[in-house]
């Protein structure tokens, strides 16, 4: 049983005068066995809010916490955030030249578990998760993520949460770019890690049809870096019909009200 | 509080030029956009790294190969004399050190010789010819003062033959090894493979030796030629050599360069095209601590039709004092209708004080060309390659050695010849330090 929990959190980007507030007091609390939907416009943080769990240095957090069962993830490194359980596949995975997607499985296995994986059940996993995941297997002798289309390297995405077996996956757009069959295959791919341990998926998105092969448990609307509202399935049904217009027009005369009272008190 | 374990922050990447009048197969290879500052360029620019941006004024215009107006034709020359003495001002010579290149310069005439071994698959003649020989009047001319005087005192020159329509069943190797003394060794090499014939021949140069060697490849119509050298060369060794592929018709020409030992190695690398639909790849790796100088200079010479080239040239540097130059010449000639092209060079600078040169310069004479297009990066690690591979568990000094291996693996690949690649890869991670839990990398089939 884990529980990742984020508090107030706030994320500016960008150096010194050109610092931009992006998170603006997020609170969210992912426990195991349950699936969360993150909804929102473009724009909105979504992923600022998967990168700065993840630790990515572009973003500098300005306040609030986040933890993994209790441990402050905040103070930790990228890959010791990896290695305390935490996975995200990301909108945009990076190409690396030269390094192959195998040599670069089995290190980040290593990495994970702490001793290299037995070569001889290790090789049967990969294969048996790209079969699952209707990879070919040449991509294993490929160059990570290099001349992917962008649906294969969502497929590599699900395939590293696969084999690495997180306690918390946070899955970032990953039904964008993805045909019907695509995002039918890399569903189940997600819905057989939930159906087989206990792990909690943070699903970002802003489209409902993935929804239609992950069920979640509850859905966040996620509008100018907070989370607006909440519910369960149906409130993905409410979006679907309705669209973010609502939630955007309520923020936008939040913040100028926000605004108009702070220039009220330097006034 | 920031957010942030990895060391750099992205800043605008240093010494970057691009320039691609067509989209190229290699455009993956360019700094795409919205990656951040990508190659990791340094938290503050690392001392004089990237003196990218030298080529013509005109070569830069986007949106279509505009011509360039006629530079100075390439001086060469068999005679020595013909070039004057050196002196480090020379445009040729502006860049190496001329206190060490002079013990090659100033070299007297001598018998010195490198050991030879040979492994030459069947059909493959190992020869030799005289000076004054019919077959070596024909060869390029020097185009430097080293290279003529190598010319000069190698009193003739090794042949290996391929014939024509041979298909080899393996690589001619020839391994040249320095044996020390300080007689510098003059040699001059002639690799002639005939129409149709597949071939590749290697050349793998190790021990202590100061060295001017000059290498010619005839590519006959139709065949494919792969010349590998590797420069694994004893610490002390001084390298020096011009090597010109004559690239027949519809023949493809694949060189793959890979600096590695040595004090000071200095390659001028060629390539003139003798009928249309002909193909060059030049590929290179150097790796340079803080006692190396490496440089390499290309000279790609389209003056036929519908002919191609593509350059790709990489290199770290690790050390202080550690020192590369990397000058790309591509010459697009009025006649060299159909002509497509393009060069790359990306260096990777591991840690402050060293410098790497990189110079692409593309002269463009003609308008009607498929594409033509340079790129030239130097930098620090990629940032959001590191953060890949960290978010995945593997902690950033492993996340750091596997992106500098797979830097280098990216172009030693193309060499073809697995337990070659193996052997450098090993000599490059030993350099890099041991990679902790990579034993037993066997791949799932
Ligand atoms: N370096 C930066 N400097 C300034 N603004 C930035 C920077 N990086 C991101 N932003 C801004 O932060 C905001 C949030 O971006 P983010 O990528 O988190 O949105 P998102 O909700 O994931 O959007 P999408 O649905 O398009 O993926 C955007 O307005 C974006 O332009
Ligand atoms: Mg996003």
């Amino acid at each position: 049983m884990s529980v990742l929990e984020i508090r107030d959190l706030h994320v500016t980007v960008g150096e010194g005068d050109d610092a931009k507030e992006i998170l603006r007091g997020v609170d969210l609390t992912v426990r195991s066995g349950e699936t969360h939907a993150i909804m929102g416009p473009n724009g909105s943080g979504k992923s600022t809010l998967a990168y700065s769990i993840a630790g990515h240095p572009k973003y500098t957090i300005t306040g609030g916490t986040v933890t993994l069962d209790g441990e402050d993830v905040l103070a930790m490194t990228v890959d010791e955030r990896a290695r305390a359980g935490l996975f995200l596949a990301m909108q945009y995975p990076v190409e690396v030249p030269g390094v192959s997607v195998s040599n670069f499985l089995r290190t980040a296995a290593t990495a994970i578990k702490g001793e290299a994986p037995k070569l001889r059940t290790w090789v049967k996993d990969v294969k048996t998760e790209m079969a699952g995941l209707e990879m070919d297997p040449a991509f294993a002798e490929r160059n990570v993520n290099e001349g992917f289309s962008g649906g294969e390297k969502k497929r590599h995405e699900i395939l590293q949460m696969r084999l690495l077996k997180p306690k918390v996956a946070i899955l970032d757009e990953t039904d964008s770019g993805l045909d019907v069959d695509a995002l039918r295959i890399v569903s189940e791919g997600v819905n057989r890690t939930r159906e087989e341990g206990d792990v909690g998926v943070l699903l970002i998105t802003h489209y409902t049809r993935i929804l239609k092969y992950i069920k979640p448990d509850f859905v966040h609307v996620f509008v100018a870096g907070r989370v607006v509202d909440e519910g369960g399935p149906e409130l993905a049904a409410k979006l679907e019909d309705e669209g973010y217009a609502a939630y955007v027009k309520d923020s936008n005369e939040q913040a100028s009200a926000e605004k108009a009272a702070s220039e009220v008190v330097t006034a | 509080m920031a957010a942030s374990s990895l060391p750099s922050q992205p800043s605008p990447p240093t010494g970057t030029t691009d320039l691609t009048t067509q989209p190229s197969t290699l455009a993956s290879e360019l700094f795409a956009p919205g990656v951040g500052a990508q190659a990791g360029p340094p938290t503050t620019p690392a001392e004089g790294t990237g003196t990218a941006g030298q080529a013509t004024p005109g070569a830069h215009s986007h949106g279509g190969p505009a011509p360039t107006g006629s530079p100075a034709e390439r001086f060469t020359s068999t005679d020595p004399d013909a070039f004057g003495v050196p002196t480090g001002r020379e445009e040729t010579w502006r860049f190496t050190p001329m206190k060490r290149v002079g013990l090659l310069l100033n070299g007297a005439a001598s018998d010195a010789h490198l050991t030879w071994t040979s492994d030459l698959p069947e059909g493959v003649e190992l020869t030799s010819v005289e000076a004054g020989d019919p077959l070596l009047k024909g060869l390029p001319e020097p185009a430097d003062r080293l290279a003529a005087l190598t010319r000069q005192r190698s009193g003739g020159a090794a042949v290996v033959r391929v014939p024509q329509e041979a298909q080899l069943d393996r690589p001619v190797v020839l391994g040249l090894a320095g044996t020390g003394g300080d007689d510098v060794v003059w040699g001059q090499l002639v690799i002639e493979v005939g129409a149709f014939a597949k071939a590749t021949v290697v050349l793998d140069h190790t021990g202590l030796a100061r060295y001017s060697g000059g290498v010619s490849v005839l590519v006959g119509d139709s065949a494919q030629v792969t010349l590998v050298s590797v420069q694994d060369w004893a610490p002390g060794a001084l390298h020096g050599g011009q090597y010109d592929a004559v690239v027949g018709r519809d023949a493809t020409f694949k060189q793959v360069v890979v600096t590695l030992g040595g004090d000071l190695v200095r390659l001028v690398s060629n390539v003139q095209y003798t009928g249309p639909g002909g193909t060059a790849e030049l590929f290179g790796v150097y790796f340079a601590d803080e006692t190396q100088h490496q440089e390499h200079r290309l000279w790609v010479d389209h003056a036929v039709p519908n002919c191609r080239s593509n350059v790709l040239y990489k290199g770290a540097l690790q050390g202080e004092e550690a020192r590369t130059v990397w000058i790309g010449d591509v010459r697009i000639r009025p006649t060299a209708t159909g002509t497509e092209t393009y060069e790359l060079n990306r260096n990777l600078v591991l840690t402050d004080g060293a410098r790497a040169d990189s110079v692409p310069n593309l002269e463009i004479e003609t308008g009607e060309i498929v594409g033509a297009g340079h790129a030239s990066a130097t930098g620090r690690f990629d940032d959001e390659q590191l953060f890949y591979l960290c978010s995945r568990g593997i902690d950033a000094e492993t996340a750091r050695r596997l992106v500098v291996r797979g830097f280098f693996a990216d172009v030693v690949q193309h060499i073809g010849i697995d337990a070659l690649q193996d052997r450098l890869m090993r000599t490059i991670e030993t350099r890099l330090g041991a990679l902790p839990g990579l034993e037993e990398q066997e791949v799932p089939a």
